[in-house]
């Protein structure tokens, strides 16, 4: 914000400047403009709750947006991050079930399957990091060989149908909100109150939306505040130059896939606890969506560029496009059309913006 | 670097000449361990009629891996050609629907529809091309901006149910056999002889699907191509060194729009071959990665990501590696889902073997 | 004085800064001329004006004798002007006779209406020019990737010299070789001058330069600030015009 007072002397330089400005952020105002639009298209998207709702659905695209942009801001790629999903979703279904069939109290049992959940899913994440780091497979093929041994390990468990067995109590905060309001104003924290049918409740923020911009916040911090973040952007940047720095680039990696695998399997949990079930490909379509938030965002497939912040914008403007689609009426098959076409549109811009620059 | 070195000093078996020529074919000398294997642990695996019935269920995976080695040899990915196969299969059914709708033979209905969708599969390839060229897109993200575009366009098409209502004849054609032999008594070409009981269609030897002479023929014209045409060879000098691609005056552009178009015209292909197969039209699923398995058998078939190596026959044993492995593993009584993990297995495993073992020749 | 190459008060400015200020150097068939100069004294740029990279902004290229437009390394090319730069440009993957005819490839037809391709007949004429050029290289069916880099280096010269090159530029040829494989890419340079050819070598390496080359330029902060034959001068005395300790001799 300073540079722009210094820049006041030449007319044309300022000008210059807000070009840029207005190139760095095109992405923001593309969002604007989309958002502008769907609530001239569809029907009750202009209004408080559609932000909520929108929120609540694009959590899961969040979370493995995130998961990605790690492993891109080194160079590499992670393609398993869906069915990691997948897999963690079933797993943690299954943990829970078999712990409250044990007799422990759904809470405790819930808070351990969770905990399991998160621990089994570090070892996708590794497995692909030591291929990548200290095998040299190339990021492409690792996690592309994830996604088969995840796929299959989590319809071996199932044995091809859906996991299910939650107790109530998972798909009450999944599917709960922070702050309820009955009329009349009587405030209540977590618990829905009971009150007659027909009478509407006002719903405030979903609990998960709460957990994934605290968890979304903390991974930003990592990136962008950390040394184990700045080590990531130096791979990204230049890994000989990294590594004679004396980064330890091989763990690094290592924990830029388990960081990945982390994110993707707490996107797992997340969804168990949204839709009560858990299946193998519960993620697949995600992928798209998840490489298309980082890729808007401005990242580089070619690593060494990207933050959180930009990534999460490129993930609203899906999850915008996601709900006004639903919400204009029109089938949600346009939405892959539309990902597609901005995904490629924003590599083009990109381009041009650096190249004007 | 190190894998070079060491396979030139390397000692013992793996150091000599047959332990190369076990390195870089190590695929097919698995593919030939692994029918062994499993003719001894499956019973009815090793028969005719099983081998036919693999052959003729890999006739899209191999027609998808096909054009993923064009692509792959350049240095590039087609994240496209699953759903590119699913668009024409809709698309394909969509016409003919039509056509049959507005009054013309089951017969014209096929045939205007196969050219249409021909051509028109013609497109994406024409964008991935440009997008990755012209505007310099990587062509990961372009091809996999394409696959949203044409899985969107084929669940709008179908709106995401299977469609139904063609012509009858598409599957007798798709599924029949070049003969059918009554052993000492008679051989019927194309279709059994229409006196025969259909109760007793089972002493009937059915032989050579019609789908095993249709992509032998493409496989060896596209092998022709790479290997002994002048497309081929730039295909090959694209991916071994753009730098000296362009100072050898090769219009590297147009090259690399033909090698995307050729992908995504095979898929167009597997298509409509998914169409006389099925009968009906199938958009593609996310969960049935036909990509995945496609890239997977280029790669078990000893090709590099990184372009400048593979052959069409080498993707031919990948896809019948995988193939057999999950076929193999059905028969003898192991549950399907393990084929996922075989396959990330072996996908690993042909990675680390061409890192130890680069190209010697 | 007739030049195989002449240019003519060469200058090329990027923005404030010239690169090369009214250079003015021939080269004779059959003739060696190594250019010399510290880092960014603009000998690359020169060489890339030449080569077709860079378009000059004022000055003249004569060919033969004749002015040459020379716009892009197509046109170069054209004119015979062939440049080895260090990276080589040859394709790793394939043979040595697919890399001499890489964009120009040999055809047969093969069953009378399939045109293949020739390896065969491709093999036998690079082995042709590799003979010519008195290179070793034990079998040509394998790829470059097998090859050493003074191998690759003279497959890079063949294919320049397959293709008639009249003149050409050897950037910093012996940078990545070790000592033997130097020695035999200076041998081979002196073939090449046997043969007729015009060679620029730029070089850092002094001894190269006194080694093959028959006269040489020195440039400094874009001026050519010397010319000399070089049975008539030593290393000494051409430190000295590379650094600019020494009153400059004669300016042309």
């Amino acid at each position: 914000m300073s540079d722009k007072t210094a820049s006041v002397p030449a007319a044309g330089q300022r000008g210059k400047s807000l070009a840029s400005t207005l190139g760095k952020s095109w992405v923001l105002i593309f969002l604007l403009l989309e958002t502008v639009y769907f609530c001239f298209r569809s029907e009750g998207f202009a209004n408080p709750n559609s932000l909520q709702i929108m929120l609540f659905y694009g959590v899961l695209v969040f979370l493995l947006a995130t998961a990605e942009l790690f492993v891109i801001v080194t160079g590499g790629i992670d393609l398993s991050v869906g069915y990691v999903l997948g897999f963690a979703s079933i797993i943690s279904i299954k943990v829970i079930e078999k712990l409250t069939g044990m007799g422990l109290d759904p809470g405790l049992a819930l808070l351990l399957g969770v905990a399991a959940t998160l621990v089994v899913g570090l070892i996708p994440g590794l497995i692909n990091g030591w291929l990548v780091a200290y095998l040299k497979v190339p990021p492409f093929i690792a996690t592309f060989a994830m996604v088969g041994v995840c796929h299959g390990i989590s319809e071996l468990i199932i044995n091809g149908v859906y996991a299910m067995g939650l107790p109530k109590l998972a798909s009450d905060i999944g599917s709960g909100h922070m702050l309820y309001i009955a009329p009349g104003g009587a405030l209540s924290l977590f618990q829905k109150p009971v009150v007659e049918r027909g009478v509407s409740v006002l719903e405030i923020v979903p609990n998960i939306v709460v957990v994934t911009a605290v968890v979304v916040a903390i991974f930003a911090f990592l990136l962008s505040r950390t040394k184990f973040g700045r080590h990531v952007y130096a791979i990204g940047g230049n890994m000989d130059a990294a590594e004679r720095a004396g980064i330890p680039v091989k763990r690094r990696i290592l924990g830029v896939y388990a960081t990945s695998s982390f994110l993707a399997s707490l996107a797992g949990v997340v969804y168990a606890f949204m839709y009560v079930s858990g299946k193998a490909d519960a993620g697949a379509s995600l992928l798209l969506d998840s490489i298309a938030a980082v890729v808007i965002g401005g990242a580089s497939l070619f690593g060494g560029s990207g933050t959180v912040g930009r990534t999460m914008v490129g993930a609203l403007i899906i999850a915008v496009l996601d709900l006004g689609l639903r919400m204009s009426g029109t089938p949600t098959f346009d939405k892959y059309i539309l990902v597609g076409v901005i995904l490629i549109l924003a590599v083009i811009m990109e381009r041009y913006m650096q190249e004007r620059a | 670097m190190n894998g070079e070195s060491a396979a030139r000093d390397g000692k013992g078996f793996l150091g000599t000449r047959a332990g190369q020529a076990l390195a870089t074919n190590w695929a097919a000398f698995f593919l030939v361990l692994m029918l062994i294997t499993f003719s001894l642990t499956g019973r009815n695996f090793l028969s005719i009629v099983n081998f036919q019935n693999v052959v003729h269920l890999q006739t899209v995976p191999l027609l998808l891996a096909i054009a993923e080695t064009f692509v792959i040899i350049t240095g590039g990915i087609d994240l496209s050609v699953g759903f590119v196969m699913g668009l024409a299969s809709v698309g394909a059914a969509k016409l003919m629907q039509l056509f049959l709708a507005s009054g013309l033979t089951p017969g014209l209905s096929i045939a205007l529809s196969m050219l249409i969708v021909l051509a028109g599969s013609l497109v994406p390839g024409l964008v991935n091309g440009i997008v990755i060229t012209k505007f310099k897109v990587p062509p990961f993200i372009a091809t996999m901006g394409m696959f949203g575009i044409a899985n969107g366009l084929a669940l709008r098409i179908s709106q995401g149910y299977p469609m139904i209502g063609l012509p009858d004849v598409l599957p007798k054609i798709g599924n029949s056999y070049l003969l059918y032999v009554r052993p000492g008594d008679f051989v019927s070409f194309f279709a059994k002889p229409e006196n025969f009981p259909d109760n007793r269609v089972r002493e009937l030897l059915r032989l050579i699907p019609l789908s095993l002479p249709f992509i032998l023929i493409v496989i060896a014209a596209l092998a022709f191509t790479l290997r002994r045409g002048r497309f081929g060879r730039h295909t090959y000098a694209l991916g071994g060194s753009m730098d000296a691609s362009i100072r050898s005056g090769i219009a590297v552009d147009a090259h690399l729009v033909k090698v995307y178009v050729l992908s995504s015209a095979l898929a167009g292909l597997a298509g409509l071959f998914n169409i006389f197969q099925t009968g009906i039209g199938n958009y593609t699923t996310f969960n049935a990665q036909y990509e995945f398995f496609a890239v997977a058998a280029v790669v078990v078939g000893g090709a590099s990501l990184a372009g400048g190596k593979g052959r069409i026959w080498s993707s031919v044993v990948g896809v019948l590696v995988l193939a057999f492995l999950e076929n193999g593993l059905a028969i003898s009584g192991v549950k399907p889902f393990y084929r996922y993990i075989a396959v990330g297995v072996l996908l690993v495993v042909a990675v680390v073997i061409d890192k130890l073992f680069p190209d010697m020749r | 004085m007739d030049y195989l190459l002449e240019t003519r008060n060469i200058t090329k400015r990027f923005g404030g800064l010239t690169a090369v200020d009214r250079v003015s150097i021939g080269l004779r068939a059959g003739e060696a001329l190594a250019v010399l100069g510290d880092n960014g004294a603009g000998k690359s740029t020169l060489i890339k004006i030449i080569s077709g990279v860079h378009k000059p902004d004022e000055g003249e290229i004569f060919i033969g004798g004749k002015p040459a437009r020379i716009d892009s390394p197509m046109d170069a090319l054209a004119a015979g002007i062939e440049t080895i730069y260090q990276d080589l440009a040859l394709a790793e993957n394939l043979d040595v006779g697919a890399n001499i005819f890489l964009g120009r490839e040999r055809m047969k037809r093969s069953l009378g209406i399939l045109k293949v391709l020739d390896d065969q007949a491709m093999r036998e004429e690079a082995q042709k020019v590799l003979d010519r050029l008195d290179i070793h290289i034990p079998s040509l069916k394998k790829t470059i990737r097998t090859l050493s880099g003074g191998q690759r280096q003279a497959v890079a010269i063949s294919r320049s010299i397959y293709w008639d090159a009249k003149v050409l530029i050897m950037d910093e040829p012996t940078a990545a070789l070790g000592v033997a494989e130097q020695k035999k890419v200076l041998n081979l340079v002196r073939t090449l001058k046997d043969q007729g050819i015009g060679i620029i070598i730029i070089s850092h390496q002094m001894y190269d330069v006194f080694e093959v080359a028959d006269r040489l330029a020195v440039m400094r902060r874009g001026v050519l600030v010397g010319e000399r034959i070089v049975k008539e001068t030593n290393p000494d005395e051409v430190v000295g015009l590379i650094v600019g300790s020494e009153t400059v001799g004669k300016e042309r």
